[in-house]
């Protein structure tokens, strides 16, 4: 399971290798990673019906009880054939939309090294694990939304989606520790299945706000939903996987997942509900507002997360059969819609509804898929989607909470989706042929394929839904209500209230549809009001992030190093002495059994320290600098701690290295403190050392804890094959910090560098 | 920066290969004995940048062939990579797999030095040397 995950990364890896040698069939090739998966999961299926799930763990930090530990059950296999089912043709569709662009590696780099976060996402145990591959899609995202890097407002947009990301997801790790704290382990699979532990806790609605946070700001819903529509800026691709097929229904997913365990009370029905229901008009409202066409299917994938909310809001047997059918539906079409939309564009020149027109004759293959997938958007008869419609008129309808607002709620999303759908596939398809910026001709076989395939599956699974239901729905819609479902799926259900109102808002949807114009002119009145929407407090906010920033960079950063020194050492001293003082007072005794050789190795050094500070020239003071240096690594000699004595001698060698190749390029040492802030340097430094004195003797005399030295010198041997306890410690027992220490080691030689680099640079080109 | 003279120019050339010896004696005996990765790298670190006080930045790059920065680069690759192990054996992240090689103790520990060693190289090499390319710019 871990190698289906994280080959994805390995791929990545080797892309540019692979770009290099299959040249333009590279996309053909990656496409069977995902292939692979969604083959590999098919025929896990049977067994993960059978056994409820399939189990993974990896130990990663055993000391904390963290592990890397996957788990699929009906709903990751659900999302997991989504994510590598839609991949593959995501990735064919791109060889042919991105074909030539120069920087289509960097692409493939990227869209992979996502696949397997995302497939991360849905299958991860640990709750640690989830995080970081939660955290990976929101980056990966973020790179993809500022694909073309050059264009500001891409760069803009990508930004605002981290941002808002991010935010939800410091919300999710929060929500995720305290689910930590109350269930009492990592493991999701182990924290579900006593959810009446969780419920009942005093810390659950924290809890469930924290979680919540995290995943209404990843699936776009109200009010987060701004930073959606902006992700439109990324390659179309991107738009029809990341922000539509999948990424943003890692919320989605979220909510289902802890469904079982957190869901059913009265802050979850009431925040879901009408979280869900505001999402789901909002996003249908703002669809038919707008001509871009990825904009106006971007907005009706917010009405969709909004619906799916709602569903997983509402609960219940049958309202988890309506979200399992309605996400995969929604999947589906939605990607089909998307990769018309790219077709359209890459085709014609532009993305404006209102500039296309009668291009039924020239783009034959790519009207039909958008007539199909958008039939299936709209809900009609008899596609996919209006099997999975008809499901979740009849959920609302039987809802036991907020009934009036709700049916009312989703008859109006209905009517307005319909007029969007018939926005995206009717106006630019039919009418008269519009002159466009280029001459439209069909797209490429590459980018038919994907539209065509998920075309054909919304229609053939609205004739025999119950291809999907028994083997695939059924166990996720279990998964997600914590107990067995029994799902049957089937097209006609009658005539029913349900149906009426699936009438009702066709009939109504394509009369908005056929108005339009008139429609946008009346909904034009109202900017000025819509204009004030969550997103512009996003932009206040950021202003106000900027100008704090401003204002605490004014005060900490002056730029001199004297002043960081102080604010530094007197934090330091400040807290340290504080705590020192106040809660252990120091107490300590002073027994002086000190040799001959150590006192006048004390005395140089402190003679050497007082005459750098009085010295006339640079270099005169570096090396009385240095002079200290050698005598503390003298102390530590004296001590029997060669490896330390080794470390510090090279290291007062390089630093006086360093120095003096910095000392070249300062101005001439002048005398530039007065008086007063000498005094003031004085007074910084004793009582720095003060405290470093009194804090050592204290240390030394109060036996807090038993010290760990005594384990690593028995198990140096033993456990590390090496005498040398200092490297043993170093590389095995602790190199985990040491790798720390070389990441940021490596971090300030490239700060050095780009300084210096940066500053040349500028000098040169004024 | 001014090239050196003569009396450091022939102490540089005999130093400056002893000391890379000495480095690399440093980096393998480290495990037992008073050494290990972050002490050779200054070392080495050290007799790099007294071949660049002599003979200037771009002999210096010649002899070293990588650039610093890729020394950065390959030596957190190795430090991660040794993490890897370990998984594939099934044990947890980062535990240490000893392998014997022709009666050579060979063990992740071990690359994790090297790549300690060429980073504390590399960081070193990449602030020493663009200090002196810089000042050579800007002269």
């Amino acid at each position: 399971m871990q190698i289906a995950v994280l080959t994805g990364f390995v791929l990545a890896i080797l892309v540019p290798l692979l770009s290099r040698c299959c040249g333009s069939r590279t996309g053909l090739v990656l496409a069977l990673y995902p292939a692979a998966v969604a083959f590999w999961l098919v025929s896990l299926a049977p067994e993960v019906l059978q056994s409820g799930g399939i189990y993974f763990e990896q130990a990663w930090a055993p000391s904390l009880g963290l592990s890397l530990s996957f788990w699929l059950d009906g709903l990751s296999l659900l999302f997991g054939l989504l994510i590598s089912g839609i991949g593959t043709l995501i990735i064919i569709y791109a060889s042919g939309y991105l074909h030539g662009h120069p920087q289509l590696a960097r692409f493939y780099v990227l869209i992979l090294s996502f696949m397997s976060s995302m497939l991360g996402v849905v299958m991860a145990d640990g709750l640690m694990t989830l995080f970081v591959f939660w955290e990976l899609t929101s980056i990966t995202s973020y790179l993809l939304i500022g694909f073309n890097h050059e264009d500001a407002a891409a760069r803009k947009s990508a930004l605002q989606g981290l941002l808002v990301t991010f935010t939800g997801g410091l919300a999710l790790l929060s929500g995720l520790i305290l689910l930590n704290v109350v269930g009492g382990s990592w493991s999701l699979q182990t924290l579900l299945s006593d959810g009446e532990a969780l419920r009942e806790h005093a810390l659950y609605l924290p809890m469930l706000l924290c979680l919540l946070g995290g995943a209404f700001t990843k699936s776009a819903q109200f009010p987060f939903h701004f930073w959606l529509p902006n992700a439109m800026a990324a390659p179309t691709p991107v738009s029809a996987y990341l922000h539509s097929a999948t990424m943003v229904k890692a919320g989605i997913y979220l909510m289902a997942r802890l469904q079982p365990g957190l869901g059913g009370t009265e802050a979850w029905m009431t925040i879901l509900c009408v979280v869900g229901a505001i999402t789901m008009v909002v996003g249908a409202f703002l669809a038919i507002r707008f001509t871009g066409i990825k904009k106006v299917l971007a907005y009706s994938t917010i009405m969709a997360l909004g619906t799916l909310t709602m569903l997983l809001g509402i609960g219940g047997e049958a309202a988890m059969i309506a979200f399992v059918t309605f996400l995969a539906a929604h999947s589906l079409y939605k990607g089909a819609l998307f990769m018309v939309a790219g077709a359209l564009d890459h085709e014609t020149g532009t993305k404006d509804i209102d500039e296309m027109g009668g291009l039924r004759r020239a783009m034959p293959v790519t009207a039909l898929c958008a007539f199909v997938a958008a039939l299936s958007l709209g809900g009609v008869i008899p596609l996919f989607g209006f099997v999975a419609k008809e499901l979740m008129f009849e959920v609302v309808l039987d809802a036991p909470r907020f009934t009036g607002f709700l049916i009312g709620m989703s008859l109006l999303a209905s009517v307005l989706v319909v007029a969007a759908a018939g926005i995206v596939a009717l106006r630019p398809f039919f009418g008269a042929l519009k002159p466009t910026p280029k001459e439209p001709h069909e797209a490429p076989l590459a980018m038919l394929a994907g539209p065509c395939v998920l075309a054909c599956l919304s229609l053939v699974l609205g004739f025999m839904p119950w291809l999907a239901g028994g083997p695939l729905l059924a166990p996720a819609a279990s998964a997600v209500m914590g107990a067995e479902v029994v799902t049957d799926l089937y097209l006609w259900h009658g005539i029913n209230t349900a149906l009426m109102m699936s009438m009702f808002s066709l009939c109504v949807g394509l009369l908005v549809c056929w108005r339009w114009a008139n429609v946008r002119a009346v909904i034009h009145r109202f900017s000025p009001i819509l204009d004030r929407g969550p997103e512009a407090v996003y932009w206040k906010l950021m202003d106000l992030l900027v100008r704090v920033a401003e204002w605490q960079t004014r005060l900490l950063q002056s730029g001199y190093m004297r002043n960081y020194l102080i604010l530094t050492l007197l934090t330091f001293t400040g807290l340290t002495g504080y705590t020192l003082l106040v809660r252990h007072g120091p107490e300590f005794d002073i027994t002086l059994d000190v040799r001959l050789q150590e006192v006048v190795v004390a005395l140089v050094t402190a003679a050497s320290a007082i005459m750098a500070c009085m010295m006339r020239s640079r270099l005169a003071a570096v090396a009385t600098a240095g002079v200290m240096g050698f005598g503390i690594a003298l102390i530590f000699l004296l001590f029997s701690a060669p490896d330390l004595a080794i470390t510090q001698l090279l290291i007062e060698t390089l630093t006086v290295i360093l120095l003096i190749l910095v000392l070249f390029r300062m101005p001439q040492f002048s005398s530039l403190s007065t008086p007063m802030e000498r005094a003031r340097d004085m007074l910084v430094a004793v009582s720095t050392g003060v405290l470093m004195t009194l804090l050592i003797l204290t240390v030394l005399a109060q036996d807090l804890f038993t010290p760990i030295s005594e384990y690593m010198i028995e198990n140096s041997v033993p456990l590390g094959h090496g005498h040398n306890i200092v490297n043993v410690i170093l590389v095995d027992f602790r190199a985990l910090d040491t790798l720390g220490e070389i990441f940021v080691l490596s971090l300030a030689a490239i700060g050095v560098l780009a300084m210096l680099r940066l500053q040349a640079k500028e000098k040169k080109a004024p | 920066m001014k090239t050196g003279t003569l009396i450091l120019t022939v102490a540089a050339q005999m130093l400056v290969p002893l000391q890379i010896l000495f480095s690399l004696f440093l980096l393998l005996r480290g495990h037992d004995e008073p050494g290990g990765g972050f002490i050779a790298g200054l070392v080495v670190a050290g007799a790099f940048a007294l071949h660049q006080f002599v003979n200037g930045p771009e002999a210096t790059r010649r002899l070293l062939r990588v650039d610093p920065r890729d020394c950065i680069g390959i030596g957190l690759l190795l430090g991660v990579g040794s993490a890897f192990p370990a998984w594939w054996q099934g044990e947890a992240f980062l535990t240490a797999q000893w392998w014997d090689v022709l009666g050579f103790k060979l063990s992740t520990p071990l690359i994790f030095d090297i790549g300690v060693y060429l980073v504390v190289l590399g960081s070193v090499l990449t602030a020493v040397i663009t200090l002196t390319e810089v000042d050579k710019d800007e002269a």
